[in-house]
This record gives C-alpha cells, structure tokens and sequence, in this order.
C-alpha cells in the first residue's frame, strides 16, 4: 500500500513520521510507502484518518490517497480533495473521471488527445494499447497505464534527515535525580539504537528540559572520542546534573545527539599504557565533584635542554605556596636574617639572592620583586620574595 | 624443626609461589619501582623527595606512558617539572585544594580507571597528623585496586602512612646542600646532595637547582 500527500507545507516531515520510505515526487507531494500501517491502525481509512489529523495537527493542508501502487495514489491524490482510498483492482474504475491533466502530459501530446476528444482518464483507459503504441508511441503508453492505474514502480526514497533527537513530556513534574535518570536512559538508548543503525556514533549530547516555573535549562556534554557507549553517556549525565542541578522539577525532556562517523583505532601490541578516553572522562567527572583535574599544557617556552645523561642526577624541584605565605623577615645589612611565617620560622644560615624579577611593566599593573634563596634552621630551603606589599614565601625546594 | 625454621620455609615458598614485578626505572640509577604495587617515598621538607617524583615522572613520560599527579596540597610548580624533563601534555594534575581525603579519592577513582602508567600521589607538605588520620583501610584498598594492574602508585609524604601496605619505602635524606660563590655576597644555590634509602639499595644522587 502506498500513499500520497499533495498540498503545501511540510509534506517530508509529515511522510517521515509513517513511513521511512518517502519519495518527494514533486514539490508538492510526497509519496510513501504505507505498507505495514494497517496493523497499527487497521483499515486503509483509518491509515489515511490518522495521517489527516496529524497534518492537521502540524498545519499541513494535503489531499491524502492510498492505494495499491504509487502512481495511483498519485493522481488520486492531485484529483480528488481530501482523503480518497483508490480500492485495489477498480483503481481505472476510481480514477476515471479525473481530467488527463492530473497525469501530467507533454503539451503535444494532451492537444493531440484533445482534438481526439479524450479528455478524462475513462477515455484514454478505453483506448487500444495497439492503436496508441503506433499513433503516440511509449509515452501515451505509459499514459495509459497511469490511466488505467495500473503502473507499478519502486519509490525513489528520500534520505531521511540525520536529526537525532527525541523528546519525553512528562505526565507530572520530576524532582529527583533517581527517576530523572530512568527517563534519560529510555532516550539514550533509543537514540543509540538509531545512531547504530546507521553505523554511526555521536561526539555531543545535547539536554534540554523544560521546569515547572517555565524556565528552560540546557546542558551539553562534549565526548573526547565518538561513542555509543550508552552506560557511560548516563553516568555523564548524572554526575552533571548532580553538580549543576536545575533549579525546579522537569516537566519536559528533549535530548539531541550529534552524529559522527566512529573512531577507527586499532590498538597495537606496542602502544603505550593509556586510559579509555571515555573512561577517563567518566573518571574526570567523578574526581572534579571535589577536585579540579586537567592534562598540564606545555609551557609556552620550552625550558633549557639539561644534560640527563648522568645515571644520579635530577633537578631540584619547588612546591609552591598556594597562595604564596605572608612572612615578616628581619634583615641584617640588608639580607634576610630570620624569616617567619605560617609554619615557617627558622634563622637564615645561608641565603642566595636578591634575584630583581618583573614583568608586565608593559601595563599600567607592573610588577617587581626580589627573590632570595635561603636555607633556614628548620632544615629547609625556602624561595622568598620581597614586593611592596611585604615579604612572601614562594615555596620549598625538594 | 623449630618455628624460625617453618617460618623461613613458609616465606621462601610464599616468594617462590609469587611472581616478582615488574621494575620500572625511575631515572636515577639503583632506583627501580615496581608496576602494580604502592611505593611510598617520604622524607622531610627539602630532602629530595619532590625531585625524585619529578625524575620518576619524566622517566614515565619518557615511556610514552599517561601519569597522573594527584596533588593534595596544590604544591605542584609545572615550570620546574618541565625543566626536569616531565613531557606535560602526558601528565594529568589533580589539585585537590588542600584536602587529603578528596585526593585518596581521586587515587582511588584514577586507579579504578585503570590506562596509568604512573599515579602518584603528593601528601609531602600535608601535617603528618592529617596523613596519620588516614586509616589502613584506605591504604588497602588503594594497594588492592592497584595489585594485578600496570600501574606504578607511588605517595609522596613526610613520614610512611601506609604500613605494610606499601610495597617499597624509599626514603630521602639530605646529606648536603651546595652553594657557590662567597658567603653573603653573590651567593648561588647550586643543588643538594641526596641520599635514597630502601630494603634494597641507598644510592646517592645529586639534585641541581636549574
């Protein structure tokens, strides 16, 4: 069974939501395939019903017609006004009164039919197939069959549109994370299934919901790789949403995915140790609950090349103060004789410096300061600095 | 046969019946730490210990391996790990604000993970009696999650935490410090001499200041 939609809006939209098989025969009708739909509502009247009130229901004005093979459906559909069920086996009987410019001919050809005085379907149904092979040749052949309804074809179908979305209106409000997480998974793994079907995978999850108080709260997750892992994608959601929870209870939920190819990585016998990208990232979401983590970008000046190559040597290494610790230094001659601070309090026993550093004296906010290194009597060597807000510890060398 | 003498048996054949792992270099010499166990490297402020890490690290980064510092102190200075030659964009930070427990958290949750060459772990300028407050059971459950893994895990502390849950305790010990130029006038920090001691080696290395 084939049906045909034959008005103004938007006739694909419309064909895609009954048929994965659409064909956009003209500008202004779409042809489907309708085969199947009797077992979800019954008989082709009630296929054609459900289609009138979804077209109505998005403000679609189309001339409906169903009927055993596509061509049929699609003079019903450009002849008759609203829904017309062409019964399989009487299509010539059903078609005949319409005018033969619903099959749309060469202008030649319909005046020669004209001056003949075949005006109707009926007419040219009636004609020999001989007679009209030798006067008008294949293509008031093929006009025939289309008269007579009996053309039979395969559908040229459209490429249905690569949105992966889907959406959930919710009976009453959701205000726990628990059931929230139950309704993202029901989208998720349909959205999944979809993407999958098409051997595809997505790199971006986009959240919308809709609150109670009207407000709309969006939410986008970024994948490192392309995935469908969908038990991931839900523990992603929920350590989201658990820290940047919406402000009032869900009353609607609208997810999008956004379709890639998928990672073709073939792991080698060689390759270095290294995490799962989205494990890492569901672990980078579940450390960043109290703790800030990142990959360290290279420094913008790579530092000196050392020459490692002897087996007992390293480089010494600071731990700074975060923030830098307030210190009162008492100086002698003007170096640091004994330094104080949070934790900090010893005798300088030797000291290196001062080391004068500055910087952004481009601006109107330079800066200035002297940096000494000092051994304490607590043990430790300690880098100070003094600015005009005071003295400051820096950090240890370890 | 006496007790000592069981006892001695018991623990060679419980030795022979496990497999040793397998040693990674940390980039001073005789100083080797083993995949899928905890190594504990401690010593107080200014022994070397941070340096060692940093060696440890630019060793790893060198394998081409991932690493992960969880800092639990914020003490982390990138400038001079890179200068000791730590390849940065392979080294994952985890600054923990100054919160021991949020920093045995994310350990825990980086080694779960699993994919890490190294986890490393820096309590060194946490007071002792904050790291004393972490129970065994933690230590446990850090060396379990780490046990039939690759992965190195080592903790850096003033004191050792873990009990016999560490594998190899490494502990450093300033021996000197070295200066160049005349007192109180134009003075250089050169380095500081350090000496590594563990059950199986103590090798001397010198850490100089870059």
């Amino acid at each position: 069974m084939f049906a045909c939609l034959h008005g103004s809006g938007n006739l694909t939209a419309l064909g895609f939501e009954f048929s994965p098989l659409v064909e956009q025969t003209a500008p202004d009708t779409v042809t489907l395939d309708a085969s199947g739909l009797d077992r979800l509502w019954g008989f082709p009247q009630d296929v054609a019903a459900a289609m009138a009130r979804r077209a109505a229901e998005i403000r679609v004005k189309a001339n409906i017609a169903l009927a055993a093979n596509p061509d049929a459906a699609i003079c019903a559909a450009r002849g008759f006004p609203g829904v017309s069920i062409v019964p399989q086996g009487d299509e010539a009987k059903f078609l005949g009164p319409l005018p033969l410019a619903c099959l749309a001919p060469s202008p030649e050809l319909l005046e020669t039919l004209e001056r003949w005085g075949i005006r109707r379907f009926r007419d040219l149904a009636a004609l020999p197939p001989l007679g009209i092979a030798e006067r008008l040749g294949p293509e008031g052949l093929r006009l025939r069959e289309l008269a007579r309804g009996e053309a039979d074809r395969k559908l040229v179908p459209l490429d249905s549109p690569l949105e992966f979305e889907d959406q959930i209106e919710l009976e009453y409000p959701v205000e726990l994370l628990e059931p929230l997480a139950f309704l993202l998974a029901r989208l998720l793994n349909g959205l999944a299934a979809r993407l999958a079907t098409r051997a595809l995978a997505t790199d971006e999850l986009r959240l919308r919901l809709k609150l109670e108080n009207r407000a709309t709260y969006a939410r986008t997750l970024r994948l490192p790789v392309p995935s469908l892992d969908t038990k991931a994608f839900l523990k992603l959601w929920q350590l989201d949403l658990a820290a940047h929870p919406p402000e009032a209870p869900i009353v609607h939920i609208w997810m999008g995915m956004n379709p890639v190819k998928p990672r073709a990585a073939q792991a080698g016998l060689f390759v270095p140790l290294a995490p799962e990208p989205l494990k890492l990232e569901l672990t980078l979401a579940r450390i960043k609950k109290g703790s800030d983590a990142f990959f360290v970008p290279p420094p913008a000046t790579p530092p000196p090349a050392k020459n490692a190559s002897d087996p007992f040597l390293a480089f010494l290494a600071l731990r700074r103060f975060r923030p830098p610790r307030s210190a009162r230094v008492a100086l002698a001659s003007n170096q640091p004789s004994f330094v104080a601070a949070d934790g900090i309090r010893g005798k300088v026993l030797e000291f290196a410096g001062p080391w004068r550093t500055s910087g952004d004296w481009w601006t109107t906010n330079p800066w200035a300061r002297d940096e000494w290194d000092i051994a304490l009597s607590d043990g430790a060597l300690y880098r100070i600095y003094c600015e005009p807000r005071g003295w400051f510890v820096e950090g240890s060398y370890d | 046969m006496n007790a000592a003498a069981l006892k001695k048996q018991f623990e060679s054949m419980l030795v022979a019946s496990r497999p040793s792992p397998e040693l990674v270099p940390s980039g001073i010499s005789g100083i080797e730490l083993p995949r899928g166990c905890l190594t504990e490297i401690i010593g107080p402020a200014s022994s070397g210990r941070t340096s060692l890490l940093a060696s440890i690290l630019a060793a790893a980064t060198a394998r081409e391996e991932v690493c992960a510092l969880v800092d639990a102190e914020d003490s982390f200075d990138p400038a001079s790990a890179a200068a000791a030659g730590v390849r940065l964009p392979r080294l994952l930070w985890v600054r923990c604000h100054h919160n021991a427990e949020h920093a045995l958290k994310a350990a825990d949750l980086l080694i779960q993970g699993g994919g890490f060459g190294l986890v490393a772990m820096d309590l060194g300028d946490t007071p002792p009696h904050a790291a004393r407050r972490i129970s065994l059971t933690s230590w446990f459950r850090l060396r379990r999650g780490v046990e039939h893994t690759p992965t190195v895990l080592v903790t850096v502390a003033r004191q050792s935490n873990a009990g016999t849950c560490a594998s190899l305790v490494i502990e450093c010990a300033r021996e000197r410090v070295t200066w160049s130029g005349a007192r109180g006038t134009s003075q250089l920090l050169r380095g500081i001499g350090v000496r590594a001691r563990s059950k199986t080696c103590s090798p001397v290395f010198t850490v100089v200041a870059i």
